[in-house]
């Protein structure tokens, strides 16, 4: 067998060392959060990247799960609540507005959907005060059917816009074949087309849940209860009255980041395509 | 037979729509025009045209301009400027670099992974992390100054006026930078081969095919990444607010922190709606601005 050696480059090797190094800077601040966490603070108060002394425990997580202000286990089972009926119903909601979009033709569509780009586009502070009335005014303040509803609405435009764009890829020749048959167009739906579309409906429900998670902002204008706050919400709870528990602190952290970050681990392939299809495709 | 099957076929197409429209009109487009609405009134409820814009547009809280020439805190307006000034370039250059550099580098996978991170961290936990890097003694960062020689530098920025926004901005740029490279990176899969064999042929330069072909290439992905990356500068909230609420003394304050705390702690209502409007119409210009730019192109 010959044995044949490649000859590698050296600004190959330059490559790889920077990209390498520049990946490994990257996980710095990850890393510091979790020597935090795993640590007593007394080890760390001068560096966490000092190891002379190394007691690494989990006290630290298990204070957070049961935090006495702000038990974020508990916030986690809110978050959970509130992010599964919200990534449901706006998926369900604009699988079929979307599919409208791709496919008939009607007077006003365009206006519409000129609305639905730049709904995108506006802050949630814009809808702030007035959602806190709304809600006031139907007793849905500090009430999850409330939150679940403007999650909804909010997620909506971009779900929309990513479903018609993946609709109209879809070839038009089999809705028309079924068509012909004598099929009403709500059983084409659902019987020809949404079964096509589960790779989009994949990358729309990791988005869409992660948004859910990672908000803090509705969350923060409409729930108050202790016992409701979602797990966003009791992180900075957590921050101490004279001193900054950072070991509390971060081992909340770690515990809120897990679920995105589980999340985009196996589902990474979808989670990519739908950032990619929301942004350029649009 | 065809006349009277088309007003049927409106109907049942019109079910697709009613539930996505309830709920948008609902929950998003009633109330931000309720919210422009409510920026007319006096908390009185009496109509005083565009007096509250006057009013809250010129608080020092918005733009200090005594304060420009002196250091912060310059006014939330002006923050939020300052980190488009800082953080877009700067994660636009940093994304498209490693998006080249990564083309050609085993493992580029994980690399790019651990870069993106920062995009699926929840923001709240994202800021908690730019706080702590930056802390004294704890953090990183400092412990980097006190090592090339800049014990001036070696502090809790969060805490000092003069640093706590350029902490954050940076941080930011850590968290955010994941953005543009995955972009670039499926946009550089799309540029063909034959361009960069037939560039080589003719004997371009690395730096003459890069500015020729790859860049000329990547701006429909260019203007997509500064709309959105200019958006989510003007809507910052949850970093700022874990990290500094503003502080100190406002000095890392934005709008939309600013039209929260107008809302929500201080009751003026109006008022927060002025600022809630005027960063939804920066907002607008924006996304106007870009998508009536890339139609032309």
């Amino acid at each position: 067998m010959k044995i044949r050696i490649r000859k590698i480059k050296k600004s190959t090797i330059i490559i790889h060392i920077i990209a390498w190094s520049v990946a490994l800077i990257w996980t710095v601040p990850f890393l510091g959060i979790l020597m935090a966490a795993i640590r007593p603070f007394s080890e760390i108060v001068h560096g966490w990247w000092n190891f002379s002394v190394f007691n690494p425990s989990f006290e630290n997580f298990a204070e957070a799960w049961n935090h006495q202000t702000a038990p974020l286990g508990e916030g986690i089972g809110n978050s959970f609540l509130i992010a599964i009926p919200a990534t449901i119903i706006p998926m369900l909601v604009a699988s079929l507005a979307g599919y409208g979009f791709a496919r008939f033709n009607f007077p006003i569509r365009d206006y519409i959907f000129l609305t639905i780009v730049l709904i995108m586009a506006i802050p949630q502070q814009s809808i702030a005060v007035p959602i806190f009335q709304i809600m006031n005014t139907l007793g849905l303040v500090d009430n999850y059917i409330g939150l679940i509803l403007v999650h909804s609405a909010w997620g909506l435009a971009w779900i929309i816009l990513f479903m018609r764009n993946f609709f109209s890829t879809l070839p038009i020749e089999i809705e028309e074949a079924a068509r012909v048959d004598g099929a009403s167009e709500f059983k084409i739906f659902y019987k020809i087309v949404l079964p096509m579309t589960l790779p989009a409906l994949a990358s729309v429900a990791v988005l869409q849940f992660m948004w859910v998670w990672n908000d803090f902002f509705l969350a923060l204008i409409l729930i108050y209860s202790p016992e409701r706050l979602l797990a966003t919400q009791r992180i900075p709870l957590m921050r101490g009255v004279y001193f900054v528990d950072w070991g509390v602190l971060s081992a909340a952290s770690i515990l809120l980041l897990m679920v995105p970050v589980l999340i985009f681990a196996l589902l990474q392939k979808y989670y990519i395509r739908g950032m990619i299809g929301w942004t350029i495709k649009g | 037979m065809r006349e009277r099957e088309i007003p049927r076929r409106k109907i049942s197409l019109s079910i697709f729509f009613i539930p996505a429209l309830i709920l948008i009109i609902f929950f998003v487009i009633f109330p931000v025009l309720q919210n422009i609405f409510i920026s007319f009134f006096s908390p009185s409820g009496e109509f005083v045209g565009l007096n509250n814009y006057f009013d809250v547009l010129s608080r020092r809280e918005v733009v200090n301009v005594e304060r420009l020439s002196r250091g912060f805190p310059l006014g939330a307006l002006i923050h939020n400027v300052i980190w488009i000034l800082i953080h877009l370039p700067l994660s636009l250059f940093s994304g498209l670099v490693l998006a080249i550099i990564l083309r050609d580098v085993k493992g580029a996978s994980i690399v790019k992974s651990t870069i993106f991170l920062g995009m699926v961290t929840p923001m709240i936990v994202g800021g908690l992390i730019l706080r702590f890097t930056f802390e004294k003694g704890v953090g990183v960062v400092n412990a980097l100054f006190n090592l090339l020689g800049f014990e001036q530098l070696a502090r809790t920025w969060t805490a000092y006026p003069d640093t706590a926004l350029f902490a954050l901005v940076f941080g930011s740029v850590w968290l955010w930078t994941g953005f543009s490279m995955i972009l670039y990176s499926a946009g550089l899969a799309t540029i063909p081969k034959d361009y960069y064999e037939a560039a080589k042929i003719d004997g371009a330069t690395p730096l003459r095919t890069f500015f020729r072909i790859t860049l000329p290439l990547l701006k429909p992905i260019t203007l997509t990444v500064i709309t959105m990356t200019i958006l989510w500068e003007l809507k910052i909230f949850d970093i700022v607010y874990v990290a500094t609420l503003g502080g100190p003394g406002g000095a890392s304050n934005v709008l939309a922190l600013l039209m929260y705390h107008i809302a929500f702690r201080q009751f003026d209502l109006n008022s927060a709606a002025v600022v809630a409007t005027f960063l939804t119409l920066l907002t607008l210009l924006v996304t106007i601005g870009m998508t009536k730019y890339m139609v032309k192109k």
